[in-house]
């Protein structure tokens, strides 16, 4: 029997290393169990998981396990009985977050070792780039990818096949190929979880399009805020090429390649592809007009293709497969699979891998489960900063390129963040245009001084200072802003605001009008007040309110200083007698 | 505070100078690896590296206030970092935010003046399932609330107080 802890970054946060420690410590008295890890199987909500696989079969999955509780795991492991471990053991409507998916991107995620490079191997690894170095010309490869309709998961969607023709159809010898790792949607995770669960996958598909384009040099540009990600596509990258998968004259092929990491520095615009090649190059990641495209002159001013992590994730499987049994999932304008990073509000939340076509309701009440503690589902945020948010009565549109763009959103790199009633749509926009200000790079009038003042518009808003006028001064300026900007950030910043804007327009007016927050989230616009005939006095709030702002005699009713008060709803969430009320 | 007459040992990063100050587009490469000897970015080395890369203090500067990565004052024996991403924004980050800043009477970015904690909001630390969410030094701590951030913040104050 193998026992497996998932290791991703979120899980070891939810106490995965602890697990795996107490585990460790005893699991060397059991003579026929082994202990492993694993990456991230995309139940973050079930986190710290452990897996007690018999052969290749799944055995029992235990979910929220303690350390505690590892013991009894490495107990009913060796005596393949489970009576005494019912309480951690993984719910069969749990079972359904994984059996609704279609794992490629994923495919390896949470099942092998992430540190092993034979265990890519094992499950079918590098045969992909087999494949196509015994015999498939660079058209051949580029031909499979068009056939298969792949298009770039890091958000724009743009044919995957029609870069790397562009770059391998430019002139000269040296070429580079550069994986775009730096994900800084708020509220995305897909690239991390899947260089820290299977980063031989993202070799193997960078492998391929290396040699498709006929680059001898490929570059990995990953966010510093992934550290384990960094180590172990590192340990990857040196054990690939201690195999001969990469570096001179791989398998004897005569194709050569060799493959670095790049650790940024964070900063959101380097996520923009001529940003990061001048960020590659040590400078200030600040965008480069295009044309020329990198494709022509990019990385050292030669020619370069950038794809995203999950874009490279899903070559390898297209090789095996074939471009067709790609292309046969998802709808006419889009292929294949897309991974979700589903946050927020929701029962379930955790990494999603689906066919296109499936609809937004799909993805969150039949995989998410619905929303947390039931309340009303309000909106889902689809594709961070530059990205929209989708009303209640468009939850059945399907999940497409076109269809998710008509709606005002786009399809994003994969970050889907679901909110309920309690979260004001004024302030959503606010918190985007306040990321999207601090992190404009300054280069371009439009971008750097327009999206300070929407965010000095919608902060007035908030703050109950708003005017007769603003919604309107809003969308002139969003219209502008996507005229006018330099680069991507900046030509969908405004996104957050039009579309809060086009389906959220009461609560706009609502603000600004009658002084209110239909949400009661925006702190200037509620007060909170103890009602005195709820009120028991037990003083759990006076002692806890971190401003000292509510007073009262011990078993007599309290009330709350509003001079005081920083309204951060401690008591709110205290008080077990639901005696506070906001107003 | 001014650094300008600071006067930071020079030679620690001689190696990493000597690695990379003649290889191209290495800067910040050059000043992550200064950051991880000093634990921030003291304004002579800088000039030292701009002059050593055959580069301007300005260029240097340039990149080093580009990037959020990057700090130019010391930080406190506790940084914490403050998940600002969207799932925490929804889950409530804001009055986590408040609560810390009131109980250790700091602004982002600042730091206290026992030199214990500094305060700073990030992007996203992409541990989404358990927001709020905050990392102080290498530990994380999920599904916050003001109360419990607090408490969390007076257990490593009572232990730097041992520690003593």
């Amino acid at each position: 029997m193998r026992i497996i802890v998932g290791q991703g970054s979120c899980g070891i946060a939810a106490g995965a290393q602890k697990v795996y420690n107490a585990l460790e410590n005893s699991v060397a008295s059991y003579s026929d169990l082994t202990l492993g890890i694993t990456g991230c199987i995309g139940m973050c909500y079930l986190e710290p998981i452990v897996d007690v696989y018999e052969g290749e079969e799944l055995f029992a999955r235990f979910v929220k396990v303690k350390e505690s509780d590892s013991k009894r795991i490495l107990n009913a492991a060796a005596s393949k009985n489970l009576d005494g471990v019912a309480d951690i053991l993984i719910e069969d409507e749990d079972k359904a977050f994984l059996s609704q998916q279609t794992r490629i991107a994923l495919r390896n995620c949470g099942i092998i070792d992430p540190t092993s490079i034979d265990a890519y191997i094992n499950a079918g690894g590098y045969e992909a780039i087999k494949k196509v170095l015994s015999g498939m010309t660079q058209d051949d490869v580029i031909e499979v990818i068009k056939t298969s309709g792949l298009a770039g998961r890091g958000g724009a969607g743009f044919p995957t096949w029609f870069k790397w023709n562009a770059a391998k159809e430019s002139k000269g010898e040296e070429k580079y190929l550069i994986c775009n790792a730096d994900e800084g949607d708020p509220g995305a995770f897909m690239d991390r979880a899947v260089i820290e669960s299977d980063p031989h996958t993202l070799i193997e598909g960078m492998l391929v399009g290396a040699y498709a384009i006929g680059a001898k040099e490929a570059v990995v540009y990953v966010r510093a805020e992934y550290p384990l990600a960094i180590k172990r596509l590192q340990k990857a990258i040196n054990d690939a090429k201690a195999k001969n998968l990469l570096g001179e004259n791989i398998l004897g092929s005569g194709f050569s390649c060799e493959m670095r990491i790049k650790a940024g520095a964070g900063a959101f615009v380097c996520g923009e592809e001529t940003a990061l090649i001048e960020s590659l190059e040590g400078e200030r990641g600040m965008p480069r007009l295009k044309p020329p495209f990198p494709a022509q002159s990019g990385y050292w001013q030669k020619p370069s293709n950038i794809n995203n992590v999950e874009t490279f994730a899903n070559v390898a499987w297209i090789i095996n497969n074939g471009g067709e049994a790609f292309a046969a999932m998802g709808t006419e304008n889009s292929k294949g699979t897309k991974v979700f990073a589903l946050t927020g509000k929701i029962k379930k939340g955790g990494l999603v891998e689906i066919p296109m076509g499936k609809t937004l309701r799909d993805v969150i009440y039949g995989i998410g489960g619905g929303i947390k503690n039931d309340a009303e589902f309000k909106a889902v945020q689809m594709g961070g900063p530059s990205g929209g948010c989708i009303p209640k009565d468009l939850l059945d549109t399907v999940i497409d390129y076109k269809a998710l763009g008509a709606t005002g959103a786009i399809m994003g790199s994969g970050g889907m963040v679901v909110m309920d009633s309690s979260t004001c749509m004024v302030s959503m926009a606010k918190f985007f245009l306040d990321f999207t200000a601090k992190e404009s790079c300054g280069k371009c009038v439009p971008c750097r001084i327009g999206t300070k003042r929407m965010l000095e518009i919608l902060t007035r808003i908030c703050d109950g200072k708003g005017k007769e006028g603003d919604i309107e001064l809003l969308e002139e300026l969003c219209l502008a802003i996507k005229d006018g900007a330099l680069c991507g950030l900046g030509q969908t910043a405004p996104n957050p605001v039009l579309t809060t804007i086009r389906y959220f327009r009461n609560e706009y007016e609502a603000h600004i009008n009658e002084k209110k927050c239909p949400a009661k989230e925006c702190s200037n616009l509620i007060t909170y007040e103890i009602e005195s005939d709820k009120c028991k006095g037990c003083t759990l709030c006076a002692k806890k309110c971190p401003a000292n702002a509510i007073f009262g005699e011990l078993k007599s009713a309290h009330a709350i200083n509003q001079d005081m008060c920083i309204k951060c709803g401690q008591c709110v969430t205290l008080c077990k007698f639901g005696a506070i009320k906001t107003n | 505070m001014c650094q300008c007459h600071e006067k930071s040992d020079l030679t620690l990063i001689e190696d990493v100078l000597k690695e990379y100050a003649d290889q191209k587009g290495s800067l910040i490469t050059i000043l992550q690896k200064t950051q991880d000897i000093y634990g921030y970015l003291p304004i002579d080395v800088i000039y030292h590296i701009a002059k050593r890369t055959g580069s301007t203090p300005a260029r240097v500067l340039g990149v080093a206030t580009f990037y959020a990565q990057f700090r130019l004052q010391p930080i406190g024996k506790y940084l914490i970092m403050l998940c600002q991403g969207t799932a925490c924004h929804v889950n409530g980050s804001e009055r986590i935010e408040a609560a810390i800043k009131q109980e250790l009477g700091i602004e982002d970015g600042e730091t206290t003046a026992d030199g214990l904690f500094t305060l700073k909001n990030v992007a996203c630390l992409g541990c989404c399932s358990l927001s709020p969410v905050m990392m102080i030094n290498d530990e994380t701590y999920g599904s916050l609330t003001p109360d419990k951030a607090i408490t969390i913040l007076n257990e490593l104050k009572a232990k730097a107080e041992e520690e003593k």
